[in-house]
C-alpha cells in the first residue's frame, strides 16, 4: 500500500507540474467569484523543505477542502481560498523579500515563517504593513508588545521542553542530559533555552555545547563525544527533518541505550525509513494527528492530504491548525477584518472557535499571555509521543497556559 | 581514540569517493561541476527507488545509479556544457552553468521526490567491537566497496587505453587529438564517468547515512574542498583530500567544540593554500 502510494506521488507530482505549466499557458481569467488570497512563508527548500514545505502543502489541501465545500462565508459572502506559497529559503532577505512579495499582491493573512531569523525579518514588513502572519517560530520578541501583527502557530521549544524533561525525570529515571543542535542560530537558541530549563529542573546538564554543521551526513565524530559525557538522555535541539533519522540510528550504533527527543513536529514514518527499530522510543512533540486522539476530521484532512500530495506527514496535523484558526477568526470577526487587520487583532483575545481535528473536541482559541503578554498563540494541544514502528504512540497530551 | 580514528577511516572513506567523481571533470573539462553534490542526492534516490519503492535488490539499485546518474552526465555535457563550453571561453560562464544546473536539479528533485528523508534497509546487521570502539557492519561493507571502486577506478585510469587517453586529454587537448582521438566522445565519457561516480557515492551511502533533497549543497562544498586540498583533477589528490578533511573533521569534533571544528578546518585549508595553492599533489595529472 505505502510503496504504490509512493509510486503514485512521483506521478502526481509529475502531474501537479504539468498543470501548473499547463494553468500558466492558458491563463487563469475564467473566474469571477471573490476570492480570498492567503500567503504561506517559509523555507520549502534545502534541509528544512520538511517544515515550510509541508506548511504550503498543508494549507493548499485545507483550503482544497473548503473550496470543494463551496468556499468560506465571511459576512454576506462566499470566498474560494487561495493559497500564495513562498519559499523564502530560509534566508532572512529571502523572507523580506517574500514578505514583500506578499504584501505586494495584497495578502493581509500569511503562514509562516519557520524559523526565528526568519521570522524576524519578516517581522518589519508584517509590523509596517498591518499583515497578520502565523510563524512558526519561538523568539519572544515576535509575539510580545509592541509587536502586535505575529501569531504563533505551534508549541514553542521552551514550554514543552521542560514537560518533556519533568516526564523523562518521574517516569524514565533520568538524571543526566546532554544537548545536541546544528551549528545555526535558530537550534542553537533552542538548544540554550532548553539547557536552562533542564537545569532549573535539577537535571544535571553534561554535555551543551556540541554542534554539528549544516549538511552533515555522518554524525558518529559528533555523537562519539557527547555518548562519551554519559547522558541518560540526549535532546536534539531544533533539529531539522532532515538530520533526525540520521543522529539516532548514529546515536545507538554508538552503543547509547539511553532516551532521547526532540522538541520540533517530526514525521514517524520517514524517522523510521532511516533509523528502522533504533527510532523506537524516540519521543517527540507536535503533531496532533495520531489515532488515539484524532478526529474523523482529522482522517479527512489525513486522506486529502494523502491524496494531494501522495504521502501522509505527520507534521501537517500540527500546521492544519494555523489555517483552520485563522479563517474560523476572520469567519468571526467578520468581512471588515478582510481588510483591516486591525479588527482581526481586536477579535483575538474573546475569539472560541471549534476544534475539529480532536476526537474529544474542544475549543480553538488564542493563548499566550503568561509568555507573551498578549493572546498571541493558538491553542495547539501539546501532544508529546513516541515513535513506535513509524507511527506515534502519544505518551500524554498537555495544555498550553493562557 | 580508537573511535575517533576509525570515525575519520569511514568519513575520509566516504569523502574520498564523493571528490573522485568532481576531479574527474575538472581535470577533463576544466569544470568546476558546482552540480556534483546534486547529482550525489540523484543517486541516493535512484538507489531509494529500485531498492524500497520497486523492491529490487540494493547492489542492483547501486549499478543503476552509476548508469543513470552517468547519462544524466552525458546528457548535461552534450546539451549545456559543450555548447556553452564552443561559444564561450570564460571559465566562469561554466561555473555559473553549474551552479544553475545544481538548483534547477534539487528544485525538480524536490518536486518529484518530495521533502522527505530516506533512507534504505541495512545491507549489513550488527556491530563489530575494536578496543572499545564500535563500528556497525553496514559501514564495513560500505568502506570495502568504497575501496574496491577507488582501486578499480584508478586500475581503468591507470591501465587502460580510455584511460590513458582520459590523462592525455587532460594535460593537452590538442595533442591527443593529433594522436587521433575523439575528444568529442572522450569527453562526453568523461563528463559521464564523474558524474556517475557521484550517483554511485550518493547510492552507496545511502545504506548508512540518509538522503533527502536538500542534501546536495553542503556536499558540493565539502567536495570542492577536498580537491582544493588534494589538487584540483589529480586523482591521488582527491583521495588524498578527502582523507585528510575526514581526519581533520573526525579529530576536531573530538578535541575542538562542535562550533569551532569547521572554523578550523576552513583556516588550516587556507593557511595551507597560501603555501601551497595547487594542493598537495600539485597540478592536474602532470
Amino acid at each position: 500500500m505505502i510503496l504504490r502510494q509512493q509510486r503514485q506521488s512521483a506521478l502526481r507530482r509529475a502531474l501537479i507540474l504539468g498543470a501548473a505549466a499547463g494553468a500558466l499557458a492558458f491563463g487563469t481569467s475564467a473566474y469571477a467569484e471573490e476570492t480570498l488570497k492567503i500567503g504561506a512563508l517559509g523555507v520549502m527548500s534545502g534541509p528544512f523543505a520538511g517544515w515550510g514545505g509541508v506548511m504550503c502543502q498543508t494549507f493548499k489541501s485545507r483550503a482544497g477542502m473548503w473550496n470543494d465545500d463551496g468556499g468560506v462565508a465571511i459576512g454576506d459572502k462566499t470566498y474560494k481560498v487561495e493559497v500564495v506559497c513562498v519559499d523564502d529559503k530560509g534566508d532572512p532577505k529571502g523572507a523580506q523579500t517574500g514578505a514583500e512579495k506578499l504584501v505586494s499582491e495584497g495578502v493581509k493573512y500569511i503562514q509562516g515563517p519557520n524559523t526565528d531569523s526568519t521570522a524576524e525579518s519578516a517581522k518589519t514588513v508584517m509590523e509596517a504593513n498591518g499583515t497578520i502572519n502565523m510563524p512558526y517560530a519561538f523568539s519572544k520578541s515576535l509575539y510580545k508588545a509592541p509587536a502586535s501583527q505575529s501569531i504563533l502557530g505551534m508549541v514553542a521549544s521552551y514550554q514543552v521542553g521542560p514537560v518533556i524533561y519533568k516526564w523523562l525525570m518521574e517516569n524514565k529515571g533520568v538524571k543526566k542530559i546532554a544537548f545536541v543542535s546544528e551549528n545555526n542560530a535558530d537550534p542553537i537558541k533552542q538548544r540554550d533555552e532548553g539547557s536552562a530549563g533542564a537545569k532549573a529542573l535539577g537535571l544535571e546538564v553534561v554535555s551543551d555545547q556540541e554542534t554539528y554543521e549544516s549538511g552533515t551526513t555522518d554524525f558518529f565524530p559528533i555523537l562519539t563525544k557527547v555518548i562519551g559525557t554519559a547522558p541518560d538522555h540526549i535532546v536534539l535541539s531544533g533539529v531539522s527533518p532532515s538530520d533526525v533519522g540520521p543522529l539516532i540510528k548514529a546515536a545507538r550504533e554508538l552503543g547509547f541505550t539511553g532516551t532521547m527527543s526532540t522538541e520540533t513536529g517530526q514525521d514517524p514514518k520517514a524517522i523510521y525509513e532511516v533509523a528502522g527499530d533504533a527510532s523506537n522510543g524516540f519521543i517527540a512533540a507536535g503533531g496532533a494527528s495520531t489515532e488515539a486522539i484524532r478526529s474523523d476530521f482529522m482522517v479527512k484532512f489525513i486522506e486529502r492530504y494523502t491524496k494531494d500530495w501522495g504521502e501522509w506527514n505527520d507534521v501537517a496535523g500540527l500546521y492544519v491548525y494555523g489555517p483552520e484558526i485563522m479563517i474560523q477568526t476572520l469567519q468571526s470577526a467578520g468581512p471588515k477584518a478582510l481588510e483591516d487587520t486591525e479588527v482581526f487583532k481586536a477579535a483575538l483575545t474573546g475569539f472560541v472557535g471549534k476544534n475539529p481535528f480532536l476526537k474529544d473536541g474542544g475549543e480553538l482559541k488564542y493563548v499566550g499571555r503568561t509568555d507573551y503578554g498578549q493572546a498571541r498563540q493558538v491553542s495547539v494541544p501539546i501532544v508529546v509521543q513516541a515513535v513506535e514502528n513509524g507511527e506515534y504512540k502519544p505518551l500524554f497530551v498537555g495544555k498550553l497556559p493562557d | 581514540m580508537t573511535q575517533v580514528m576509525l570515525n575519520a577511516l569511514v568519513v575520509g572513506t566516504t569523502y574520498a569517493l564523493i571528490a573522485l567523481g568532481i576531479t574527474i571533470i575538472f581535470s577533463i573539462m576544466k569544470v568546476v561541476n558546482f552540480a556534483h553534490g546534486q547529482l550525489y542526492m540523484i543517486g541516493g534516490f535512484v538507489v531509494y527507488y529500485f531498492n524500497v519503492v520497486f523492491g529490487l535488490p540494493f547492489w542492483f539499485g547501486l549499478v543503476m545509479s552509476f548508469l543513470i546518474v552517468g547519462l544524466l552526465g552525458v546528457a548535461m555535457e552534450l546539451f549545456l556544457f559543450r555548447p556553452v563550453m564552443l561559444r564561450v571561453k570564460r571559465e566562469e560562464v561554466t561555473m555559473l552553468l553549474a551552479m544553475g544546473t545544481a538548483v534547477f536539479l534539487e528544485s525538480l528533485a524536490l518536486l518529484v521526490f518530495g521533502e522527505k528523508q530516506r533512507g534504505v534497509p541495512p545491507i549489513a546487521t550488527g556491530i563489530v567491537e575494536l578496543f572499545g570502539a564500535r563500528l556497525p557492519t553496514g559501514r564495513i561493507v560500505v568502506i570495502v566497496v568504497a575501496a574496491m571502486l577507488i582501486a578499480a577506478l584508478m586500475a581503468f585510469i591507470g591501465y587502460t587505453k580510455t584511460g590513458r587517453a582520459l590523462r592525455a586529454m587532460a594535460q593537452d587537448r590538442e595533442a591527443t587529438a593529433l594522436q587521433g582521438v575523439n575528444l568529442k566522445w572522450l569527453s562526453a565519457m568523461g563528463f559521464g564517468l564523474g558524474t556517475g561516480l557521484a550517483g554511485l557515492s550518493g547510492g552507496l551511502l545511502v545504506a548508512i547515512f540518509a538522503v533527502h533533497t536538500g542534501a546536495g549543497t553542503a556536499i558540493s562544498i565539502k567536495a570542492f574542498l577536498m580537491i582544493m586540498i588534494g589538487g584540483a583533477g589529480v586523482l591521488s589528490g582527491a583521495i588524498l583530500g578527502g582523507f585528510v578533511l575526514g581526519f581533520l573533521e573526525s579529530v576536531g569534533y573530538a578535541l575542538l567544540p562542535g562550533s569551532l571544528t569547521f572554523l578550523i578546518i576552513f583556516l588550516i585549508v587556507i593557511c595551507f593554500l597560501i603555501v601551497r595553492p595547487n594542493g598537495i599533489m600539485g597540478k592536474p595529472w602532470g
